[in-house]
């Protein structure tokens, strides 16, 4: 805590000016939001002043220590009709322009782009409808920097390894959902909030006017890391959407003909480990810790563990296919076969669990395609 | 019940005692009762969504197709999302990702399941549509969500879904989404999943 | 058992010629006095509001800058978790419970509660359940991590085994609470003073009754939650769990068809409370209280058809929207009269400004604000942008900390010298009242714009726009712990009958059947009913 205190204090240098009211984001939908706060935060403001004036005025001029004389009245039933009748109308007042916003949030017409959102512990993945494209998006800054080893970067905490990317000016439906707890999928920019709940689907829609990076986090308590799985959405120009889209579908195929090549190889221990060390502090450590201790009563502890030691078919089972009832998701779908492999010999061999064994990519896919 | 009315004999008549014995009783049945109240939520919430659409469940007992009228001018996209829980490595696909429907007629999707593990399990398909209301108007005379479906190791099924789109679906939805997701019930049996059902 | 309460009552009628109570330990173990169950009630509630302020105190420790210093996110869940519990269940509620015992009678003329043995059994069941509570926290693994409101399937599939310590725990609570709200019912139904008619009682009274009935209707659901969470966890049901034919967003519904009355069963007792003792200070009758009544009943019922607006970001159709809603805009009407109707009691009084008005007159205003948050949060399109931030926190902070503990505290320096028959510690109280007041505002008011700027709650660890706040924020948080130890020593002075003797009207404005008695209140009081014109 001491030593963090000077990275803290070079910190504040680089900050903006005190963000202090909603933000006005980039939608349509997001503007209708910050008036309709606009509005209710000045009736409210007004209201206060009026009613706390006049209870002011009696704390100064109806005091007893200035020899007031305390009246008698206890009733009047026009001042409390009017009390009761005019905050009323006020209200309705208000729930006019709030049911319109609502009605063109709930909008249900077709959508040019869909993506299907869905959350889990603790980490977001974007699949995209019309194209082959689909990644986990973790958050990116480095454990180093949240233990105040390290200076904090700009977007601490708000910052993804592969962020979602949609263009303007089209409309985007997300489609929400969760795999394990509830999650909740939040952009204040784009004024959309939306629970992504196991087994159900959600939806919400934006139509982003700028370019730009936009950053959220998930916003429902859904366990140990909340509050480190960010959302950042690029916005690009429909153009540039549209190569980005290019691209990432060129980059899959290739990495899927490069997992082809590599079931026929073998690889090493040290680059196995290598690997493996990464994959397992990005992927696993959260849950299992990074010493393989696991948390007591929640996460069991890899390190000693009799499948890492004994069991290699089991332990591939365990990463490849998830464990079903429990906290632990299946792998196969969010690791390549090399860091799959990778990540096992890892657990096998790291923190005194010196099996010597190496596990290989084709090992994995016997297992993933049922060989 | 109390030892001050006892040990002072100037109290007034007071009827409290048998009143406080009635009082409390009904007061005991209305604790009850809350209690009971909660648990019938359960059913209440989803008959409910049955009537709202509330959280986009469909029916799960076969619906009958007759009589239905068609509307020939009008088409609704229904776009189909398949999802294996936990990201289980089992393929489940829509043959067919997305269909343009008169509302009124009947059509069937097929959806490709292959248990790639080397072991049998049971798979249970969960149906949610977005918009939620859009669910009253999906009526399906036949899916494979109805049952449990239990998967030998690499066994391949085709599963087929005959559905109609009510033609009372408002005006203003266009395009609805069903989304499946699979779950793995291997070992839980089937009495206790069904608890927390109607 | 019998056996034990029979001594007891034997020795309460012994003592009734004699002395005052019996002594020592057993004097507390086994009393069916109200005023002392009243008083070990208040005790009870103030030790866990010093715990659960504490537990507040790790969570601003580490909120105090970006990045993990003081404890683990899982450490920290289980703080945020904890503390919502004992300050909701441990704090604020026994708290109303110990007020009503002492004063509900003592209001109403009657000589005890109706059922003396049930209140004995209704407070000694609750130090098991926080114990219980508290100690899940030092099993391995932890204690309950997923917040106060604990949705499933966090709560379930994902949680770990103290779960059902968590449970049984919530159950103890709810029975305590349940049978704390059937005496208040009997008692103020069968034991008025002849000439008490209900449109005559102290409105203190009166919304007693009404946050009675919420009690009984709601405390019953909080039960069935918890067991199905406990069923779902442990016994293969699937009530919340989609795979097995369930709903996750069920629970919601359940847990906020609770939730919501439990928001109004600790503000009501506060609303009864300020309505006694502004019309005490301002040397005035309440103004409307008719009107008074018939608004605490509205908020009671509409308090029942409003739950899903915790709820709009879960997906819901349009209408279900709309209705929440506008339901809970109506809210704000019968709760704007409220306001309304002391500022008019008041209007053109005679004011003076002792500790329960200074803290009456602060209840006015703070929670005032926290209304205008909570009826921003009703609109539904805003509500997206403000659920689940910072935004929420303040909000009802505002109502619960300004709101009902604040009126708590006006109570205890209304009511104290009434019971120890000694004036407290004015210049320790009047330190009190303003650092309370300075770091309150202080450590929640900020809470505002970091939850508009886009702070989610129930993290452990921020970006770094939101630092210079929470850095304020945990300030303002630890002086407001700070200030709350002023409190205990006024207390522990007070309980030491330290102080100039009062007598029994206590402050020339006070009005009611409580100031008829001598000062201290004597053991047993109105043995005799007094008339009531």
């Amino acid at each position: 805590m001491v030593f963090a205190l000077p990275v803290w204090a070079a910190d504040q240098q680089q900050r903006e000016p005190y963000q202090l009211n909603l933000r006005q984001g980039v939608t349509d939908i997001s503007h209708q939001v910050y008036d309709l706060h606009m509005i209710i935060l000045t009736i409210c403001a007004v209201i206060g002043v009026v009613v706390f004036g006049v209870m002011l005025y009696s704390i100064l001029f109806h005091r007893k220590s200035q020899g007031a004389k305390p009246a008698n009245f206890h009733e009047s039933v026009k001042i409390e009709v009017a009390w009761t009748v005019v905050p009323f109308l006020i209200l309705m007042f208000m729930a006019v322009p709030a049911a319109r916003t609502l009605i063109a949030m709930e909008d249900a017409s077709a959508a040019d782009v869909s993506v299907v959102v869905t959350g889990s512990q603790w980490k977001w993945h974007y699949k995209y409808r019309d194209h082959d494209i689909e990644f986990y998006s973790l958050l990116a800054t480095p454990r180093e920097q949240i233990n105040n080893k390290l200076k904090k970067g700009e977007n601490y905490l708000l910052e993804v390894d592969r962020p979602l990317v949609i263009p303007t000016d089209r409309k985007v439906r997300f489609l929400i959902t969760s795999d394990d707890v509830i999650h909740s999928w939040w952009v204040p920019d784009f004024a959309v909030k939306k629970d992504a709940n196991p087994g159900f689907i959600n939806e919400a829609w934006t139509r982003v006017n700028k370019p730009g990076i936009y950053r959220g986090q998930c916003a429902e308590l859904c366990g140990k890391d909340h509050g480190f799985m960010p959302v950042v959405v690029i916005a690009k120009e429909p153009a540039e959407y549209a190569k980005w889209v290019e691209e990432q579908e060129l980059v899959r195929r290739k990495a899927k003909e490069e997992e082809q090549r590599l079931l026929a190889m073998n690889m090493d221990m040290d680059e196995l480990m290598t690997v493996g060390e990464k994959v397992y502090m990005k992927a696993c450590a959260v849950c299992h810790m990074p010493n393989g201790e696991g948390l007591p009563g929640a996460f069991p502890a890899l390190k000693g563990s009799s499948i890492a030691l004994n069991n290699k078919a089991k332990h591939i089972d365990i990463v490849v296919n998830g464990v079903s009832g429990t906290a632990m998701a299946s792998f196969a779908k969010q690791l390549s076969l090399k860091e799959i492999a990778a990540v096992i010999t890892y657990e096998r061999n790291a923190w005194g669990n010196n099996t010597g064994e190496t596990v290989q990519a084709k090992d994995v896919n016997a297992v993933v395609n049922g060989i | 019940m109390q030892p001050e009315e006892q040990s002072k004999g100037q109290r007034p008549p007071q009827s409290a005692k048998p009143n406080n014995a009635k009082l409390v009783g009904k007061l005991v049945v209305v604790v009850f009762g809350m209690f009971g109240f909660g648990f019938a939520l359960v059913p209440l919430y989803d008959v409910f969504c049955d009537i709202t659409g509330i959280n986009g469940k469909t029916n799960d007992t076969a619906a009958t197709y007759t009589n239905v009228e068609i509307d020939q001018s009008r088409e609704v996209v229904v776009e189909f999302i398949t999802r294996t829980n936990k990201q289980i490595p089992w393929e489940f696909e829509p043959v067919i990702k997305r269909m343009v429907v008169h509302p009124g007629e009947m059509y069937q999707a097929d959806f490709v399941l292959r248990n790639s593990e080397s072991r049998d399990v049971i798979a249970q398909a969960v149906p949610s549509v977005s918009p939620g209301q859009a669910a009253l108007y999906l009526n399906k005379t036949e899916c494979f969500c109805f049952e449990q479906q239990p998967l030998v190791a690499g066994q391949r099924v085709v599963m087929p879904m005959r559905f109609y789109v009510d033609p009372d679906l408002p005006k203003d939805i266009e395009v609805f989404t069903l989304n499946y997701t699979l779950y793995d019930v291997t070992g839980t049996t089937t009495g206790s999943t069904q608890m927390g059902q109607k | 058992m019998s056996s034990i309460s029979d001594d007891v009552h034997s020795d309460n009628q012994h003592s009734d010629d004699h002395h005052h109570a019996p002594a020592g330990i057993k004097r507390w173990l086994f009393t069916t006095n109200h005023k002392d169950i009243g008083t070990l009630y208040l005790w009870f509630a103030f030790i866990m509001f010093l715990i659960g302020g504490a537990m507040a105190m790790v969570i601003r420790a580490e909120l105090f800058q970006p990045g993990l210093q003081i404890v683990d996110p899982n450490f920290f869940n289980q703080m945020t978790t904890v503390h919502g519990l004992i300050m909701v269940f441990g704090a604020v509620m026994p708290a109303f419970t110990g007020l009503a015992n002492w004063m509900v009678p003592m209001m109403i003329g009657a000589p005890d509660m109706a059922l003396p043995r049930m209140n004995n059994w209704s407070f000694w069941i609750l130090p098991f359940a926080f114990l219980i509570l508290l100690s899940s926290l030092f099993l391995e693994g932890g204690g309950p991590n997923f917040g106060w409101t604990f949705y499933a399937p966090l709560s379930t599939t994902y949680s770990n085994d103290s779960t059902g310590l968590f449970v049984f725990s919530v159950h103890i609570m709810g029975i305590s609470s349940i049978m704390g709200a059937i005496n208040v019912i009997v008692t103020i139904f069968n034991m008025r003073a002849p000439g008490m008619t209900l449109m005559k009682m102290p409105l203190f009274v009166w919304t007693w009754l009404i946050t009675a009935f919420l009690l009984i209707a709601v405390m019953p659901v909080l039960a069935g939650a918890v067991t199905m969470v406990l069923t779902d966890k442990f016994f293969g049901t699937s009530f919340f769990d989609a795979a097995g034919g369930g709903d996750p967003v069920m629970f919601q519904h359940i847990f906020w068809f609770f939730g919501h009355p439990e928001v109004y069963i600790m503000i009501l007792p506060a609303f009864g409370i300020i309505s006694q003792i502004v019309p005490t200070f301002s040397r005035k009758p309440l103004f409307g209280y008719a009107s008074m009544v018939y608004a605490t009943a509205s908020i009671a019922l509409l308090s029942f058809i409003v739950w899903a607006h915790h709820m709009f970001t879960t997906g819901m159709p349009l209408f279900g929207e709309l209705f929440f809603m506008i339901a809970t805009m109506l809210i704000s009407v019968p709760t704007g009269v409220k306001v309304f109707n002391w500022v008019a009691t008041m209007w053109r009084g005679s004011l003076s400004f002792e500790m329960p008005m200074m803290f009456a007159l602060a209840f006015i205003v703070l929670f005032t604000i926290g209304g205008f948050s909570g009826l921003m949060l009703a609109i539904t399109p805003v509500d997206f942008q403000y659920h689940d931030t910072y935004f929420v926190v303040a909000h009802f902070h505002y109502v619960l900390v300004t709101g009902a503990i604040f009126s708590i505290m006006a109570a205890v320096y209304y009511w104290l010298p009434k019971w120890t028959g000694k004036m407290y510690d004015i210049s320790l109280a009047k330190w009190h009242f303003w650092c309370s007041l300075i770091s309150v505002n202080v450590l929640f008011f900020p809470m505002h714009f970091v939850g508009l700027a886009g702070m989610p709650r129930r993290i452990p660890d921020y970006a770094l726009q939101f630092a210079d706040f929470n850095k304020w924020i945990s300030i303002g948080g630890f002086a407001f712990g700070l200030s709350q130890l002023i409190f205990l020593a006024l207390l522990i002075k007070a309980c030491r009958k330290q102080g100039e003797a009062v007598d029994a009207r206590v402050w020339d404005g006070a009005k009611g059947l409580e100031w008829e008695v001598p000062s201290p209140a004597p053991y047993h009081t109105f043995e005799t009913p007094p008339e009531v014109k």
